[in-house]
């Protein structure tokens, strides 16, 4: 077979459904990464429409154009989309594309639910922008303050839009959280080692990570504050025993984490693009892993700096200071490990390495301010003014955008096939660095002089006026830079000329297949044995597409790729795709209802809804595995594996792992926000603390041993018992919401009841789980092929035990000790 | 910028210290990534860049920079001494209340009178949603949080009206969420004790 006839039965195999249809039923990640791009850039425009409102209503002081209602409506709206419309998914779109790639894989560990998580992001997004156009849009501010933005300070739907669309949204960040983490660990090209991966993905790896920790406090903020206004749970209201400060912890152990997962991505670009530009390799790869890894952690150390003038005690501001500054220190390890590959290299000056020079200028600064601020007395004086707003422009714009920006010239020839033809990229970028700097720079200046962030308008006479107009004029100048850089690339993707495949000469593996990317990525799969396979083997594209490496007989007719051990690469075992199917589109559709009957208090809505979703789940799981094992298949080169369908740890329980981690995040930050307002909250205790008695606390023992009997079973019956387990611990709610029967009365009882329901819904899960499992055996599967999906079962149902019993005490110390 | 106050004039020093180092730094930043190109290439050690100039030299810097922090922020304490003056300030959409624990039962609106040159420790809460407190010329800056009590020290080093300002996003009014200090002589202070001054 040549590479001509391989590439076309590989098409045939991997190609998306064609014409319209295809948007929809595709699953496959070059597809669903260039739709996340696209999408994340018309929310960057829309966004940037926006703040050019902002800096109109802000050119002259005693400005008519935008009343405070709508001013208010739009920086919320501005901030809200560029954070989460914007950086995440733009992220997400860019690691989805280029990671299989790199890692010399052909797919996404999880190609439908890459679908279920765009869609998601589609359909949450625009409930946004409904909001934006009809005039209900969130005007709390984009960190959404309670009292202000819940029923006391909005009572109209505006803030629901936030709180029920972000969360939305938050499924695919963590749909692609999960899924990059574990396409990362187990999909790379055979030989891999983690010390080989490129550094783009050890960067995907600890963004994901973070993503998987980090989202978890916003989502439990989220529905805590929407279950106040909706049903008047009152976790924040401080006269039934709530705080407005719990929210503003679980935000910014949110909001913190965010900052570093919208940089360390740019910083994965920069590393990746610096080193090509230069001519060299980069300097200090093991550092520089070490440098992500720390700053992933130690960015969940200083969420209170965006507190400090909340009336933290003294102590406290100190060590979170000393945490904020500390943080620089990684970040210094890698803005200087990448000087020193320009050092080593010959540095040239094409269009990425511009935008990475206008990153080095920008985020420097941007990176001292930020120390400034850490300082706690200075940050007393500057907290909520222009200088915040400048600050956090220069790091998010100069840390995020500006690499983005050359990240997208660097891969546009990936992107397109085409070489980089026109000039206007350049005077795109000569109008947008220093119109940036022009806007944000004398901010600084004006937020030192006392110009609160978030007025609507201003006074003459305090000395703004210049600064304002001259911020005005250069937003203008870097958002027609802006659109150039947008029309350079439409018109470079449209009509330059056919370029070669490696234009710019780099080492990894995305540049080792024909552009644009065939639909399998790699007619076979590379044998890799050195951090930059093309330096090494310049010849291996060819090789690679003449079906010398693993998988490149299409003979199978099925969609397979190879996973590995994490640590050395080994090849482990054959990965068999689902195909194209319209499954995760509608699946999304039917998640959207049911955030819908939330938004607009259709509750009947709901339950349909949730009912909807599980039905399209079961369809879902049901079509994974097969009823008997193969035999160990060939792989090529020689190899024989088995596949996932046999294997204990098949990918589903991998990811498993990770959404529990996601999961177990959401149930610690649930505890948090329990001991906060226990110890914390002024209107403590609350008039009783529960004593449910005897009843629930045996209900939950027997259940939780039948259930932890049956899962180690392992036969038909151990699969009927465990459900019935969790069952009898579901039981145990009932006596429980008895003796509580009003959740509004005191943030006690709502507390208790979002333990409850948090349990049973995770009761709910484990017995469908085990009830799928015991169907299958009993519909004629193996015992070999329904191994993996037990231990999937066994991993969510010993995980619910573990939540049940920190429930039952919980709920029933306080009560008992009292 | 016009500190009027021992603790504004001790942030406005700290801030003048952190543009010169910051400025500095960044000189150096700039200077490095310029060399680059004027170089010829080769081999460049790795320890050099990462351990000295990654590691050690910001270590270095924000140690003492933290040091300095700490120090600074100690005096800005509300500590205990034997002039001391308390008010309260009750933020609400929008305004603001202000009472005095030497004139008890006297409650201003959107004017608080204090004694110039004497320490003022103001009692921040709020009644409603979160606000901030704000006298830019006489001090940082610390939230009005309902339920909870901040404690934050000012002091204006001569009589005369500041503006205060609501710093924290609070909806509809925040633009003029506003008040004004009047700072009196002792003469004043004594007057608006007795309720002279309206």
């Amino acid at each position: 077979m040549n590479a001509l006839r391989r590439h076309r039965a590989l098409s045939r195999i991997w190609a998306s459904d064609p014409g319209l249809k295809g948007w929809f039923t595709t699953v496959n990640h070059t597809d669903l990464g260039r739709m996340f791009l696209f999408v994340a850039t018309v929310f960057f425009v829309i966004g940037g429409i926006l703040a050019m409102l902002i800096r109109a209503q802000l050119a002259s002081p005693r400005s008519a154009f935008l009343g405070p209602d709508h001013y208010n409506q739009i920086f919320t709206m501005h901030g809200t989309i560029m954070m989460f419309l914007f950086a995440i998914p733009f992220f997400e779109g860019l690691a989805v594309y280029l990671l299989p790639k790199m890692l010399g894989t052909r797919d996404l560990a999880f190609p439908r639910l890459t679908a279920y998580g765009f869609w998601c992001y589609v359909f949450g997004g625009s409930m946004m922008i409904f909001a934006l156009l009809a005039g209900i849009a969130p005007d709390s501010g984009w960190f959404m303050y309670p009292p202000l933005s819940s029923t006391i300070g909005a009572p109209g739907i505006n803030s629901d839009f936030w709180l029920i669309g972000i969360t939305f949204v938050e499924i695919s960040a963590i749909s692609a959280a999960v899924e990059i983490t574990v396409t990362v660990l187990r999909y790379r090209a055979p030989g891999m080692k983690l010390s080989q991966m490129p550094i783009f993905a050890w960067y995907a790896l600890v963004t994901a990570v973070m993503i998987l920790t980090g989202f978890p406090p916003l989502i439990l903020g989220s529905i805590l504050l929407e279950l106040e206004r909706a049903f008047g749970l009152p976790f924040f209201q401080v006269a039934q025993g709530g705080d407005a400060l719990l929210w503003q912890h679980l935000f910014w152990l949110f909001g913190h984490p965010e900052v570093y997962i919208i940089f360390l991505p740019a910083a994965g670009a920069i590393s990746t693009i610096l080193p090509v530009m230069a001519r060299t390799t980069l300097m200090g790869y093991g550092w520089i892993v070490a440098a992500a890894v720390s700053l992933g952690v130690l960015s969940f150390g200083l969420w209170v700096h965006h507190m400090f003038t909340t009336g933290i005690p003294h102590m406290g501001l100190a060590f979170f200071s000393a945490a904020s500054t500390l943080v620089a220190v990684p970040t210094a390890v890698q803005i200087f490990a990448w000087i020193g590959t320009l050092w080593k290299g010959r540095p040239s000056l094409h269009l990425p390495m511009l935008w990475l020079l206008a990153f080095f200028a920008t985020f420097v600064i941007g990176g001292l301010t930020g120390v400034m601020v850490a300082i706690v007395p200075f940050d007393w004086q500057a907290h909520d003014t222009y200088f915040i707003v400048a600050h956090l422009h220069y790091v998010l714009v100069g840390g995020f955008v500006f690499p983005m920006i050359a990240a997208l010239y660097y891969w546009m020839p990936h992107f397109t096939g085409r070489r980089t033809y026109f000039k206007l990229g350049n005077v795109a970028f000569w109008l947008v660095v220093p119109g940036f700097h022009g806007t944000f720079l004398a901010l600084h200046w004006a937020g030192l002089l006392g110009m609160r962030r978030r007025i609507d308008t201003y006074e003459s006479g305090q000395g703004w006026e210049v600064i304002n107009i001259i911020a005005s004029i250069s937003g203008f100048v870097m958002a027609i830079g802006f659109a150039l850089v947008l029309i350079d690339v439409v018109v470079n993707a449209v009509v330059a000329v056919r370029g070669s495949r490696d234009p710019w000469g780099a080492g990894t593996l995305d540049w080792a297949m024909p552009t644009p990317a065939a639909p399998y990525n790699f007619a076979s799969l590379a044998q890799v044995t050195s951090r930059d396979p093309l330096y090494e083997d310049p010849e291996l594209p060819v090789r690679l597409a003449r079906g010398e490496g693993y998988l490149g007989d299409p003979g199978r007719g099925r969609r397979e790729t190879l996973t590995v051990e994490i640590g050395t690469g080994a090849p482990r075992y054959i990965v068999v795709f689902p195909g194209n199917t319209a499954l995760p589109v509608l699946m999304s559709a039917i998640t959207g209802l049911f955030f819908l009957g939330m938004l607009i208090k259709a509750y009947w809505l709901v339950p349909i809804s949730a009912l909807g979703v599980t039905l399209c789940a079961l369809l879902w799981v049901w079509g994974l595995g097969r009823p008997a094992p193969e035999e160990a298949l060939p792989v090529g080169r020689g190899l024989s594996l088995h596949t996932a369908a046999e294997a204990a740890d098949p990918p589903g329980w991998w990811g498993s792992v990770f959404l529990l981690l996601a999961n177990g995040t959401f149930f610690g930050s649930l505890l948090f926000g329990y001991a906060f307002l226990f110890s914390i909250a002024p209107n403590w205790p609350p008039p009783a603390y529960l004593e449910p008695g005897a009843l629930p606390v045996v209900l939950v023992l027997a259940g939780a041993g039948l259930t932890f009997l049956g899962s180690r079973i392992g036969t038909v019956v151990g699969q009927g018992m465990a459900p019935v387990g969790l069952a009898l611990i579901a039981g145990a709610a009932l006596p429980v919401l008895s003796e509580s029967p009003d959740p509004t009365l005191h943030a006690y009882d709502a507390t208790v009841w979002v333990f409850v329901g948090y349990g049973l819904l995770h009761c709910l899960v484990g017995m469908l789980m085990w009830s799928v499992v015991m169907l299958r055996r009993l519909s004629g599967h193996s015992a070999d092929t329904t191994l993996g999906a037990m231990r999937i079962a066994r991993l969510w149902s010993d995980y619910t035990l573990l939540v049940a019993l920190l429930t039952a005490a919980a709920i029933g110390l306080p009560g008992v000790l009292t | 910028m016009h500190p009027a106050g021992p603790a504004a004039q001790v942030i406005s020093q700290l801030w003048w210290v952190l543009l010169a180092g910051a400025a500095a730094i960044f000189l150096f930043v700039a200077a490095l990534i310029a060399l680059a190109w004027r170089r010829p290439p080769g081999e460049t050690e790795e320890r050099r860049f990462v351990v000295w100039l990654g590691l050690a030299f910001p270590m270095t810097v924000l140690a003492a920079l933290l040091a300095y922090g700490l120090v600074v922020g100690e005096r800005l304490l509300p500590r205990a001494t034997p002039d001391l003056v308390r008010v309260q300030a009750e933020a609400r959409q929008w305004d603001w209340r202000f009472g005095y624990d030497d004139a008890p039962g006297r409650v201003t609106e959107n004017l608080l009178h204090i004694p110039a040159g004497r320490p003022v420790d103001v009692a921040i809460t709020s009644v409603d949603v979160v606000h901030g407190f704000w006298v830019p010329r006489l001090a940082g800056k610390l939230d009005a949080v309902p339920g909870h009590v901040n404690l934050l020290r000012i002091e204006a080093d001569s009589p005369g009206r500041y503006e205060g300002l609501g710093s924290e996003f609070n909806g509809a009014g925040y633009r003029d969420h506003r008040f004004t200090v009047i700072a009196h002589d002792a003469e004043g202070w004594r007057a608006f004790l007795r309720g002279e001054t309206p």
